[in-house]
């Protein structure tokens, strides 16, 4: 059978489930890379680039970990998806990047996807994805159909508050989370890039640390879409990428909750250029609302040690600031 | 009273402050890059901030102890960071309590309007529209005029006999044109400086390595970022071609690039499809196209954390590898010292040399 590889990274946490239906239902098998180890991120810190992020340096990791696995590699070239704001410039060259920057790599599936050019970009890209292994049309619109619903499913689950790597797995293991009834005493919200926040080796599992200091977190991947639409932020000028501008529409929605928030966290990942300029409008604008806040970056070495005693130190500090007001 | 200041840019600022003048505005001339100005832009930008902006910021802050408070700059449409540049310089400088009033210009084509009224802000001479085209085309010349002073000494520095000779003849003749004004005197100008620099005396022996420079626009352009890079490489005996100027940059964007019957986007695309902002792509397409104009080498300058640059870095291995070229990348930050570049300058001209003269003796 025909293997397919998709990495653990990026737009994992976003479309996978999407990709997983739509090629198996084709008919190919699916090889993941699994979760994100310290041997996995060796492999990216060694063939990246010293100087890019963290995210694309285990983004490396991961696809040089499937590189004798399988026959593809899918890392579609991912422009535009709404019409109006593109993804970082990492993600427009990402498919090259694997290419070019690392040696006997398996082929890559670079389809491109970018809304503003064409009428049902999104189709047409998976038609074409379907064309490249010789399908036959109808199976192609079924599969495609199946990874919509799927997809769908999907993110109905992570607006019930399941996280990305629980809401996958109840997918398709059927494993249910552990931790579905909020009960902790305070209320997080968490901000930042979906392959940050849910990549638990490099974000040192900040949700299920929060969640066992008795914290509640919801992240960014909670809200939706049309509430995040619905946020006015003020940078006088249009964020041009997609994830940033989520970040900080998530940001704006959060901070207008502050009856029933308790802290704002925004992760940002090392090396990101985006991010330094996204904690900075964050900050500017209106803060968030009075609502304590603490941006942490995530490096190669962050570290379960240094994370943790600042998270502690954060939520001590909410803890105590709450008690104060009662 | 308003008092303008614009970002510094290599010479570029003799133009800018000649065309601000002629439309009747007092011009604060933007202080060459310096530690202080650095050390001004880190203090008050995020760690991630690409470097360009630490500058930027830097430069407006010297520029507004001197007593401006009016910033010209470009804006630009993603998808890259320079885009949002002057929306966060303008929110860090109000949060300091400068009460300061940008205009940012964005590329004309797609901006007409914005481009027309912030011409007329900057008019309080109130000159036609006519009159006002006249000075921007004179403020053009002026503009190649130091583009092509600069492109010469590209060429002579390496083969002076006398060592410091180019720059200190080069000092000395930019300020001929700064002081042409009419285009005639520009002209005039120009060619008296050109001819002056063809004076100093040159080696025509000496065996001449040719680099091509690729990169980021800002740091290609401002030497006081990139550590006056192209005057080590002249010294060391090495002809740089520059792929980017600011009166070429613009026709870039404007008119097609065509270099020698292949563009610079033709000859990027098996590498990198993609327009991915900033100027990745045109560093591929260009490294591509001094490969096969048979240079010796290519070096990449781009600003630590520069997104696009990090991207066509890492695919530029391959084309190193495809063309045999060797591509050496710098990415600069206020940490970067002169001493440790020269001395990974030295290796790349040795490792040049060495490939050159084994081709040579092969052939
Ligand atoms: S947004 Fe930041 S973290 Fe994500 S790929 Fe781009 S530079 Fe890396
Ligand atoms: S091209 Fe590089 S330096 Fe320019 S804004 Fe983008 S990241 Fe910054």
């Amino acid at each position: 059978m025909i293997r397919v590889g998709i990495p653990n990274a990026l737009f994992y946490y976003v479309y996978f489930p999407m990709w997983k239906a739509f090629f198996e239902e084709l008919g190919l098998q699916v090889v993941t890379s699994g979760k994100t180890t310290k041997k996995l991120l060796d492999g990216g810190v060694r063939e990246a680039l010293a100087d890019a992020c963290v995210p694309v340096k285990v983004f490396f990791g991961h696809a040089l970990s499937l590189k004798d696995k399988v026959d593809f590699l899918f890392i579609p070239r991912i422009v535009c998806l709404n019409k109006k704001t593109v993804y970082c410039p990492k993600f427009l060259g990402l498919p090259d990047m694997i290419r070019f920057g690392m040696e006997n790599m398996p082929a890559v599936i670079d389809v491109r996807i970018d809304t503003r050019s064409k009428k049902n970009a999104v189709f047409r890209a998976y038609y074409s994805v379907g064309k490249l292994f010789n399908k036959k049309p109808e199976l192609i619109v079924k599969a495609y159909l199946k990874a919509k619903h799927i997809q769908k499913v999907y993110q109905q689950y992570l607006r019930k508050g399941l996280q990305p790597p629980e809401a996958i797995e109840l997918i398709f293991q059927n494993k249910k989370p552990r931790l579905t009834s909020q009960s902790g005493q305070l209320n997080f919200g968490i901000v930042g890039y979906p392959y940050v926040i849910h990549d638990q080796y490099i974000s040192v599992d900040i949700v299920n640390k929060l969640r066992r200091m008795g914290v509640n977190v919801k992240t960014s991947d909670n809200l939706s879409p049309l509430n995040l639409k619905l946020q006015r932020y003020n940078t006088g000028k249009r964020f041009f990428w997609t994830f940033s501008e989520r970040t900080l529409r998530a940001a704006r929605y959060f901070s207008n909750q502050k009856k029933k928030l308790d802290g704002i966290i925004h992760l940002t990942a090392f090396g990101c250029g985006p991010d330094s300029i996204v904690d900075k409008f964050i900050q500017f604008d209106n803060g968030t609302n009075g609502i304590p806040f603490m941006s942490i970056s995530i490096d190669e070495h962050s570290g379960e040690a240094g994370i943790g005693t600042r998270l502690e130190a954060f939520v001590d500090m909410v803890k105590r600031q709450k008690r104060s007001e009662q | 009273m308003r008092r303008v200041t614009f970002p510094h840019m290599g010479e570029s600022y003799r133009t800018f402050k000649m065309l601000l003048n002629d439309l009747g505005n007092e011009v604060i001339l933007p202080p060459r890059p310096s530690r202080k100005t650095l050390n001004l832009g880190v203090q008050h930008t995020p760690e991630f901030a690409c470097f360009p902006l630490k500058i930027l910021m830097g430069t407006y802050l010297e520029t507004m102890e001197m007593g401006a408070n009016v910033i010209v700059t470009s804006g630009g449409v993603g998808p890259c960071r320079a885009g949002l540049y002057a929306e966060l310089h303008k929110k860090i400088l109000h949060d300091l309590g400068y009460n300061i009033e940008m205009i940012v210009f964005e590329p004309p084509r797609l901006y007409p309007f914005n481009f027309i009224r912030n011409v007329y802000k900057l008019n309080p001479a109130k000159l036609s529209i006519k009159a006002i085209i006249e000075c921007i085309k004179r403020a053009w010349r002026k503009l190649q005029a130091l583009d092509n002073l600069e492109k010469a000494t590209h060429v002579i520095r390496p083969r002076e006999t006398l060592s410091g000779a180019t720059t200190k003849t080069y000092k000395k003749v930019l300020e001929w044109v700064d002081e042409a004004y009419t285009t005639n005197q520009i002209v005039e100008a120009e060619k008296a400086a050109l001819d002056e620099l063809n004076k100093i005396p040159q080696n025509p022996e000496r065996i001449v390595l040719k680099v091509g420079i690729v990169g980021e626009i800002y740091v290609l352009l401002e030497p006081a970022s990139n550590l006056e890079i192209e005057e080590t490489l002249g010294n060391l005996g090495v002809e740089v071609e520059r792929s980017m100027f600011l009166t070429g940059w613009t026709r870039d964007n404007t008119w097609k690039e065509t270099v020698e019957g292949m563009t610079v986007k033709e000859a990027a695309e098996p590498y990198l499809p993609e327009l991915i902002g900033g100027h990745g792509r045109d560093s591929i397409g260009n490294t591509i196209l001094y490969a096969k104009r048979k240079f010796d080498g290519v070096i990449q300058l781009a600003p630590f954390t520069c997104i696009p640059e990090i991207v066509a870095r890492t695919i530029l291995t391959s084309v190193s590898r495809d063309y045999q070229i060797p591509v050496l990348t710098f990415f600069l930050d206020e940490q970067t010292g002169k001493a440790g570049m020269a001395t990974r300058l030295e290796a790349f001209v040795d490792l040049m040399k060495r490939k050159k003269m084994l081709l040579a003796s092969g052939s």
